[in-house]
């Protein structure tokens, strides 16, 4: 029975061939945003925790509320002592110090008078210990689009852009001018080593990456960090971990009434990015609802027009004795095959531009101008297995309550009146 | 009908006294405050969240477009130079040997961490050149009898769009100030206290700024010595003198 079905399928193009389409169109809109949007999000959690928020963070409660003017006067101090503390207690993160700052970086000409200026945001890391791996974690060998890595006290490294607009290149001096933890007046020189790439508008035209090392001297910072980040140890971020992990720490200062009291957050609290991951997670969900009500209403109308163009078959297969339910019941399994077929479809159409984007992203640079947050400038799909899944199973749904709701006119037919509706 | 008489006579002669110019209120504070030229040491007192900090300086001025600044102490600052030149500011820095100017948005920054920018020093022209004045009455400051002005910009490059000063009736020093921005928002106070003679001028030996956007508590200028009207050599307001 099942084969008849299924050759009547195939073979009764007009049956078959709309309702197809339609599942293919919507299961392939939903893989591939799906993918897409997984993509998004991976790249920006990824690229939020690595080069702004880490996966939890801890910085003093004055700091926190003051987040935007990035106040080193508000940075902690006994960096070293907390450290430590975190590393013991809390054994699942890597635990690292980062100084951000702000101010200007200076460009001499051959007297040693200003021959250009700009704006930096700087950025402090461990650069030069053996043990670090912020350089494997800020993805600076692949981001170095000329010169070299700080090799030695007095480097730093600039975005590539900032470069551009500043005449820059490696081996070049430049002063910057900046304000210490105290507000003092602080000038220090540097050679330029190297120039990086992250594709990340605010990083490329305004960063300049130092050594913690100088940076703690330059800015009267010794066993100071602006904050302190933590990595979960497989790199992947956790909600629910990082929140019992943030609420654990925070108790411990709950009560403090000092300014200067360390403050844990997650990743998600970066207002913005909670934010986009709630949105996203919703905007998943709403997808897959909205695809299964759209699929169902226009698979409804198609079954609805099946059934008047099948008006006559059903009326002879009534006649011949099959009963009503026999009928509705072959409908939809002849739904169950119309389903799986256009959800194959749909799902490796999804499956191959997902893949295709994967390898070759969408520069979405021209749409975040003026952004306050780091977002990637291309973003990537990403292809996961239960994308497999998520178009095809309401796809097949989607056919079925159509079919059903369409099928319902079986019920309705009068038996009596079929010899004279078919017009034998 | 004499008491009547008087009365009315007296009443006329209230109704009739001529109001205080403001105008001529802001060019005596001008005449007041600024000499040819000035030499002042004193100390900066930066009082932060965390710590105060007390920062010595020497300034030599001549007129209000010329500046020279060296500051003493504590290490950290100690043989940092500020030149002024009309809109131009250079600071020369010991640690880097390099003497840098400043502009754009840097002038905006305060002034070794106190609660005064950049700009605020860059300010060299006369209030009645800039503002438009009225005044809005009269108060007690101390037991100094001040009149109050408001003054509002009349030209477009001013860093504060509007001002309340109080001003002492007798001395022409101003012994208050707010500045506002166009918004309407307290950037700045500032109190202007321990009134000294130095030959016939007044001149107010401690200021507190106040950053009303800062979270620290305020800085005190504090003035020790003052020379007005001293000859400066003019190579001082070179930028060669930075280097020396």
């Amino acid at each position: 029975m099942i084969k008849f079905i299924f050759k009547g399928v195939i073979r009764d193009k007009s049956r078959s061939l709309l309702p197809v389409i339609v599942v293919a169109i919507g299961v392939f809109l939903t893989v591939a945003l799906s993918g897409y949007i997984r993509g998004f999000m991976e790249d920006l959690v990824d690229q939020t925790a690595r080069l702004q928020t880490g996966h939890v963070n801890v910085v003093t409660k004055a700091y926190a509320k003051n987040e935007s003017q990035m106040p080193l006067d508000m940075a902690l101090l006994g960096v070293d002592t907390l450290i430590r503390q975190l590393r013991e207690r809390y054994p699942g993160y890597h635990w690292v110090e980062r100084i951000h700052f702000n101010g200007m970086l200076d460009v001499p000409d051959k007297n040693g008078e200003t021959k250009k200026q700009g704006p930096v945001a700087g950025l402090a890391v461990d650069l030069l210990s053996s043990h670090s791996d912020e350089v494997k974690r800020l993805n600076l060998g692949t981001s170095l689009s000329a010169g070299h890595m700080p090799q030695k006290p007095g480097e730093v490294m600039i975005g590539d852009e900032l470069a551009r607009k500043l005449d820059l290149s490696p081996g070049d001096k430049v002063t910057f001018i900046g304000s210490t933890m105290d507000g003092s007046l602080t000038f220090q020189n540097f050679t330029v080593s190297g120039t990086i790439r992250y594709g990340v508008k605010q990083m490329d035209n305004a960063v300049m990456l130092v050594d913690l090392s100088d940076a703690r001297k330059m800015l009267d910072m010794a066993d100071g960090a602006t904050e302190i980040l933590g990595f979960s140890r497989d790199g992947v971020y956790y909600d629910n971990e990082t929140l019992v992990t943030v609420k654990d720490f925070n108790a411990r200062y709950v009560y403090s009434k000092d300014a200067y009291a360390p403050v844990m957050r997650r990743l998600r609290d970066e207002p913005s990015l909670g934010y986009y991951l709630d949105y996203m997670n919703k905007f998943s969900g709403i997808m897959v609802f909205l695809l299964i009500v759209i699929m169902s209403v226009v698979l409804w109308n198609a079954g609805l027009l099946g059934g008047l163009r099948r008006y006559n078959e059903f009326g002879i297969r009534l006649a011949m004795g099959e009963e009503k339910r026999h009928i509705y019941r072959m409908l939809l399994v002849e739904a169950v095959f119309i389903g799986v077929i256009g959800s194959v479809v749909g799902t490796l159409l999804g499956i191959g531009l997902t893949v295709y984007l994967q390898y070759h992203g969408l520069n979405i640079s021209g749409m975040i101008q003026g952004g306050t947050m780091m977002m990637p400038n291309i973003i990537r799909a990403k292809f996961t297995p239960d994308l497999l899944s998520i178009g095809f199973i309401p796809g097949v749904i989607a056919v079925v309550i159509g079919n059903m709701l369409s099928g319902i006119a079986i019920f309705k037919r009068n038996t009596a009146k079929l010899l004279k509706e078919i017009e034998v | 009908m004499k008491i009547l008489l008087t009365l009315l006579i007296l009443s006329g002669w209230l109704f009739f006294q001529p109001s205080p110019d403001p105008y001529r209120i802001l060019e005596k504070i001008d005449d007041n405050m600024i000499s040819n030229t000035k030499i002042i040491e004193g100390e900066m007192i930066v009082y932060g969240q965390r710590n105060t900090r007390t920062i010595r300086f020497r300034s030599y001025s001549e007129g209000r477009d010329k500046s020279f600044t060296e500051y003493l102490s504590p290490p950290r600052e100690k043989g940092t130079k500020m030149l002024k030149l009309k809109n131009n500011l250079w600071i020369y820095a010991p640690s880097a040997d390099r003497t840098i100017q400043l502009s754009g948005h840097m002038l905006k920054q305060s002034v070794m961490g106190s609660d005064m920018s950049y700009e605020d020093m860059m300010e060299d022209r006369k209030l009645k050149d800039v503002y438009n004045a009225n005044i809005v009455g009269e108060e007690t400051i101390g037991n100094r009898e001040c009149q109050v002005l408001d003054l509002n910009a009349k030209v477009k490059d001013v860093a504060y769009e509007r001002m309340k000063i109080w001003v002492d009736k007798q001395r022409f020093v101003p012994l208050k100030e707010e500045l506002y921005a166009k918004s309407g928002q307290l950037l700045k106070k500032i109190i202007l206290t321990d009134v000294k003679k130095f030959g016939h001028r007044w001149y107010p030996t401690k200021i507190t700024y106040k950053d009303m956007l800062k979270s620290g508590k305020g800085t005190d200028f504090i003035i020790d010595r003052m020379q007005l009207d001293v000859k400066i050599d003019a190579y001082l307001f070179t930028k060669a003198a930075l280097k020396k």
